[in-house]
Parts: structure tokens; C-alpha cells; sequence
């Protein structure tokens, strides 16, 4: 089976746009469930702010936040499944054509240092497996940056185990306060590696608001942790509350016997993604 | 509680009434800049040389919105994180400038600052960017157009939500919110 860079980029642009326009649905009903149980009135107010906020940009066809996000796009390339053309190159394609027809903001800078923006939000960050099967999962997440910042990693000792996991956890989402744009969704990565547990972390955000990890061991460090972190107060917005995560998703993975790597990565609560499914055509 | 109506430009007795945690409505002309644009005010003060608009009693707005869609007058337009403006805001507030608007916690050098010039941080609601730019009536870009998203934008604002965040006696909103809540 076979399958063009024209088409990946053209399933790109769209999901772009698409992720950028539209809450999913699972975060949408995380709002819901927020403003219900939000003991503090500015957090309710603020909470039916970001509802009507996802309405008008789904009805309007506007980006849900002017922060439309370095594009993150995972793709599970079937190992039968011929591309035909450089696959990065079309993913980068797709991306700059989505992010100019879908009038959303160029966010990406060509260096670190010189910060001159290359003006169509490429490149993106591309994370490419190779899975059984003749055919393409793409999934584009927009990650803005107000989140991005407030993530962190800890090479902890193994000797400071669960609760070492709970506190550097906890700490991170204190320290963010109100600049990740809270509730937030808190992705954790556990295990592997140091670049293995930020990817972990991140991935983590993917998962369906609040379904629990598979793991049991993980589980039940997401419902402690959650504990915790709604313990601090900082509510949504930061404006003070009882809601500051909506949940927190455990990504975890076999790891070295003198380490324990966690990672955060945050994310605001418009938990922005998108997935397509792609089929081949006969060679 | 009613939310406080604003018309900008702002003086000092404005400004100097208003208290962490009020909810305000604010009406008229503010600026938008973030971390390039803010770099470049402030180069042009240490250089002794004039800024692009009339800083007194202005306002500043954290922000740099989408591109405008056909039909409308910006794009999405929702604050960005203030932390990052911290070492430019002192500056700006010397010059005149009434309050800045963004979203999430201030050092406490900027903290000083607005107390010394009664000025005000707003935070506007984050992640709330389509919402936003529906109070937005009127958009223009007055300098640094090379830096796209983040150039100066002139905004006219109808009824733009904000809300106090650090008052001009140094109160703190995130604080003061934070601590009724925390059962730790």
C-alpha cells in the first residue's frame, strides 16, 4: 500500500484547523463538570467564560486561543504503508498551509536566540512510530506555551519513591499558579529515560480527559495526586477555587535500577487535538 | 457584584480606587505588546528617544492575536503570560503608563512599581481568546509591523472583561484567592 505526501499534507492543514476551532468534546463536558462543582464564584464565572468561549470559536470558526501552539503531530505509520515523498516535508507543509488558511497566529521563532518567527508556525515537532498495519494515524496537538513553560523534570532517587512522585508533582502545578491558564490537565511522565519521561508527560495529555491509566499503580497515584494538587486553592484562572486540574493522566515505563525520572507537562484547559486515520491505495 | 466600568485613558484617582479582585468592564483605546515589542519601548526610553503612542494614563494589553478572519476586525485575542514582561513593566509605569493587563503572577519589583505610580495590574481571562475579540471594535498596527504577532496593535475596546488582579496598594488577587481556598 501506498500513500502521498500531497495527501498527508492536506489531512495536516485540516487538522490544524480543525484542533485549533473545535474543544474536543471530553473537555468540553470537563468545563461542565468544573463549573458544577466550583465552590467559588469568580472560578463559576470564569468557568462559563471558557464555555462560551468554546462556543463562539466553534460557531465563529475562530481559534479557541490566540495561542495556537507550536504543532505537535504524532504519527503511527503502518510498517506496510509506502509514503511517497519525504514524510517530514509534508507534515511541514500541511502545517503551514493550516495555520495560514485557518488564519491562525505564527508562533514558531527559527532560533532560540535570533527569534526571527519563520512565519508559517513551521517546523513542527514531529513524533513518528512505526506500528504493525497498512495504515497512518495522524494526530495534531497546537501546544501553547503559557503551559509549555510551566512544565518540569526531576531525576529523583528511587529511595524517595511514591512520595517523592506526589510532592514534585504538587510543587510543579503550585508554582505554575495562575500562568498555565487553570483547570489544567496534569500529563506525567514516569519512568524511562530523562527524554523518554518529558515525551511520556506529554503524551499523556492526549488521553481522554480524566480515563484513568491502565496501570493500577498508576491509577491510584492519579487519584492522589489530584488530591493534592486541588488541595492548593489556586482555582481556575488562578483567581483562587477549588477546581485547579480537571485530572491528572500517568503515562509510566520500565526504568534503570538507580532512577526514578518524573516529568509534568501541563496543560491549559483548552486540551487542544486532533486525529485523522489515513488508508492507503494499492501499489 | 456590578463590574466596574473603565474609559481609558485613565488618570491616577481611577486607578487608585480600584481593589484585587473587582471585576471591571474596560472602554476605549489600549496598546497591545509582549516580550519583543515591550524590549523595544524600553530601548527606545534608555535611549532618551519617544515611544510610538502617548504613554500617560494608557493602558497595555499582553497579547498578540491571530490574524483577522474575513469579516472581523482581529482574531482571537486572549492575554499571554505577564511574568515575562516583568523587567519592562517598572519602566513603562515611570513613563505614565496607568495598568497593564495580562494573566499570572508579577515579581515583586512590579509589585513596588504599580504601588509607586498607582497603577493597576488586570488580568484578563486566559485561554479566552475568541470571547475576547468580540469586544474588540476596532484594531490597528502602529509600530514594529516586522514583528507580526507581536507588533504594537492600537485596540478600541467595548466592554472588555478584566479583573484586578494587584491593586495599587500592592493587594494581590491570586493571593488573597488562593489562601480562602487552600485547605493545605
Amino acid at each position: 500500500m501506498r500513500i502521498k505526501a500531497e495527501q498527508i499534507s492536506a489531512a495536516v492543514a485540516q487538522l490544524c484547523i480543525v484542533a485549533n476551532r473545535e474543544l474536543p468534546e471530553d473537555v468540553c463536558v470537563a468545563l461542565k463538570k468544573a463549573a458544577e462543582k466550583e465552590e467559588s464564584p469568580v472560578g463559576r464565572q470564569m468557568l462559563e467564560s471558557l464555555i462560551e468561549n468554546a462556543r463562539i470559536a466553534k460557531t465563529e470558526q475562530m481559534p479557541i486561543c490566540q495561542d495556537t501552539g507550536m504543532a505537535v503531530v504524532y504519527v503511527d505509520l503502518g510498517q506496510e504503508l509506502r509514503v511517497e515523498g519525504d514524510l517530514y516535508e509534508a507534515i511541514n507543509a500541511g502545517v503551514a498551509k493550516g495555520y495560514k488558511e485557518g488564519y491562525l497566529r505564527k508562533s514558531v521563532v527559527r532560533h532560540p536566540i535570533d527569534r526571527v518567527n519563520t512565519g508559517d508556525n513551521t517546523p513542527a515537532v514531529v513524533h513518528l512510530r512505526l506500528v504493525p498495519g497498512d495504515k497512518m494515524m495522524i494526530t495534531v496537538a497546537p501546544k501553547g506555551f503559557g503551559s509549555e513553560n510551566m512544565g518540569g523534570i526531576a531525576m529523583l532517587k528511587p529511595a524517595q519513591g511514591r512520595q517523592g512522585v506526589v510532592d514534585f508533582v504538587t510543587s510543579v502545578v503550585e508554582a505554575a499558579g495562575a500562568n498555565p491558564c487553570p483547570p489544567t490537565i496534569v500529563g506525567v511522565g514516569l519512568g524511562g529515560t530523562m527524554e523518554y519521561a518529558t515525551f511520556l508527560a506529554k503524551k499523556a495529555l492526549l488521553r481522554e480527559v480524566g480515563a484513568p491509566a491502565a496501570n493500577p499503580l498508576d491509577r491510584e497515584l492519579e487519584q492522589e495526586i489530584e488530591q493534592e494538587i486541588n488541595k492548593l486553592g489556586i482555582g481556575p484562572q488562578g483567581f483562587g477555587g477549588r477546581v485547579t486540574s480537571f485530572a491528572v493522566h500517568i503515562e509510566s515505563y520500565p526504568t534503570h535500577i538507580a532512577g526514578l525520572p518524573v516529568a509534568v507537562n501541563l496543560n491549559c484547559h483548552a486540551a487542544r487535538h486532533k486525529e485523522i486515520v489515513l488508508e492507503g491505495e494499492e501499489e | 457584584m456590578e463590574p466596574i466600568r473603565l474609559q481609558t485613558p485613565l488618570n491616577v484617582e481611577d486607578t487608585a480606587k480600584l481593589r484585587a479582585g473587582q471585576t471591571c468592564l474596560i472602554n476605549g483605546i489600549i496598546y497591545t505588546a509582549r516580550d519583543s515589542a515591550h524590549k523595544r519601548l524600553v530601548q527606545l526610553l534608555e535611549k532618551g528617544e519617544e515611544l510610538p503612542f502617548d504613554p500617560r494614563g494608557q493602558l497595555i494589553y499582553y497579547v498578540g492575536p491571530c490574524p483577522a478572519p474575513p469579516g472581523k476586525v482581529i482574531g482571537s485575542a486572549g492575554p499571554t503570560t505577564s511574568v515575562r514582561m516583568d523587567v519592562y513593566t517598572p519602566a513603562l509605569l515611570e513613563v505614565g503608563v496607568r495598568g497593564v493587563i495580562g494573566k499570572g503572577d508579577r515579581s515583586q519589583q512590579v509589585v513596588q512599581a504599580l504601588m509607586d505610580n498607582k497603577a493597576v495590574y488586570f488580568a484578563a481571562i486566559g485561554g479566552a481568546g475568541a470571547l475576547i475579540a468580540k469586544s474588540v471594535i476596532q484594531a490597528e498596527v502602529i509600530a514594529f509591523p516586522d514583528l507580526g504577532p507581536e507588533a504594537v496593535h492600537r485596540l478600541e475596546v467595548k466592554d472588555m472583561p478584566a479583573v484586578v488582579v494587584i491593586d495599587s496598594l500592592g493587594q494581590n488577587f491570586y493571593n488573597l484567592g488562593r489562601k480562602e481556598y487552600s485547605k493545605r
